[in-house]
């Protein structure tokens, strides 16, 4: 993929790195600490962008950019500066959720139920499922590109760094994410396809330069969690409450597709996910989180953050979605839906 | 996929059962459904809209 636009002197700083001939940056530093955000990183583009862009050195890599530069130490080092920004915004947020559960002993996976009742946020599958527009519909597709077309990578970091019934109970879940043994239903080649019946490129990263601050973020919190064998409980907690919020949320998004004509590939995404996550989410609940909390239980703070981390994120994503789709307050726009009805 | 071990079901409260290593599960109506997952989720409440399969309806029915 491309390297994308740089947003600011964080991300240009990190792209102008990697645009050098290979060589001639390593060793030199990134200088990012008088850029880095004083609070609130979770909305600025500029920092998260820097960020993402870090990461996917260790995905897919960028067209022209040395495949080195993964490892190397100077970007590693730019990396863990703006990581330690990013757990200080990530625990910020998260802190009022996690105190309604409090991590004392006791079931963690109705510990995570708990913080998924408590979690809240605009409800953008309900606003997809009654009256999003066909545009709103391939904004949604965009921004969830960026983490879909390479749907489940992150957790497969985590394989390695868990054991036993655990490591059992991801690998059936990610081997169901890919298909099942059949390229033609790896999630995110099911996603392409649904990207391409809405006229959009389905092309790995095409879409970065459209990428909002909280999808990044969304992104950069998966990549964070999964690539830190500390934070292994919490990047189990992160797909855990991942996994619970999408049954429900993809049935209304299958229900708007019908309701917009999108076509049988863009429904059979959502669809696919109603049935597959269900399952998943019991998998992820049971047989990954509580077998992890269960083998070792100083893990159990840590899920909880995971989940928190997801939650939190997801109601900043739901909430820019739709201030940017409704700029109108919301009883303005109930009225004139409902004259629009009349 | 096939398999040749034992099937095994897991119970979860208030949720769907978690299904292993079947290949078919056959509703009330006596129709055979293919197992396509390494593990599926049948139904236990009764009210999904696509029997056998959980689709998550039990979250949404008061308890």
């Amino acid at each position: 993929m491309h390297l994308p636009a740089p947003r600011g002197p964080l991300s240009d700083r990190v792209v102008t790195a990697l645009r050098r001939d290979s060589d001639p940056f390593r060793g030199r530093a990134l200088d990012l600490g008088a850029y880095l955000p004083a609070s609130d990183g979770l909305r600025d583009e500029d920092f998260q962008l820097a960020l993402w862009v870090l990461y996917e050195l260790h995905y897919r890599g960028f067209d022209g950019v040395d495949d080195r530069a993964e490892w190397d130490p100077e970007l590693l080092r730019g990396r863990a500066e703006l990581e330690t920004v990013l757990e200080r915004d990530l625990r910020a947020a998260t802190a009022d959720l996690l105190a309604t559960v409090g991590d004392e002993d006791g079931d963690v996976v109705e510990q995570i139920r708990q913080l998924i009742d408590a979690a809240d946020g605009p409800d953008v599958p309900r606003f997809v499922q009654r009256e999003a527009t066909r545009d709103q519909f391939v904004d949604l597709m965009v921004q969830r590109s960026i983490y879909t077309l390479k749907e489940s990578d992150p957790s497969s970091f985590v394989l390695p760094r868990v054991d036993g019934s655990v490591k059992v109970a991801l690998a059936e879940l990610q081997y169901d994410e890919y298909g099942g043994g059949r390229p033609e239903r790896l999630h995110a080649a099911l996603f392409a396809k649904a990207m391409e019946a809405c006229g959009l490129e389905s092309e790995y990263g095409f879409y970065i330069d459209h990428a909002t601050a909280p999808t990044l973020a969304l992104n950069n919190t998966a990549s964070f969690l999964c690539l830190h064998r500390r934070l292994r409980g919490a990047a189990l907690g992160h797909l855990a409450a991942f996994e619970a919020t999408s049954t429900l949320p993809c049935r209304k998004i299958a229900s708007g597709i019908q309701r917009l004509g999108l076509g049988e590939a863009v429904w059979d995404y959502f669809d696919e996910h109603v049935e597959a996550d269900a399952v998943h989410e019991e998998v992820a609940l049971r047989s990954i989180c509580a077998a992890a909390v269960a083998a070792e239980p100083a893990l159990r703070s840590d899920v909880l953050f995971g989940a928190a981390a997801c939650l939190v994120i997801d109601a900043v994503v739901a909430e820019d979605m739709l201030t940017r789709w409704r700029p109108e307050p919301l009883e303005a726009a109930a009225a004139m839906s409902h004259q629009v009805s009349a | 996929m096939s398999t040749t071990g034992p099937v095994k079901v897991t119970v979860c409260p208030r949720g769907p059962l978690l299904v292993r290593g079947a290949q078919v599960v056959v509703d009330d109506d006596g129709h055979e459904h293919p197992v396509r997952r390494p593990v599926v989720a049948v139904c236990a409440c009764g009210k999904s809209q696509r029997l056998p399969w959980c689709d998550g309806t039990h979250k949404v029915i008061p308890r």
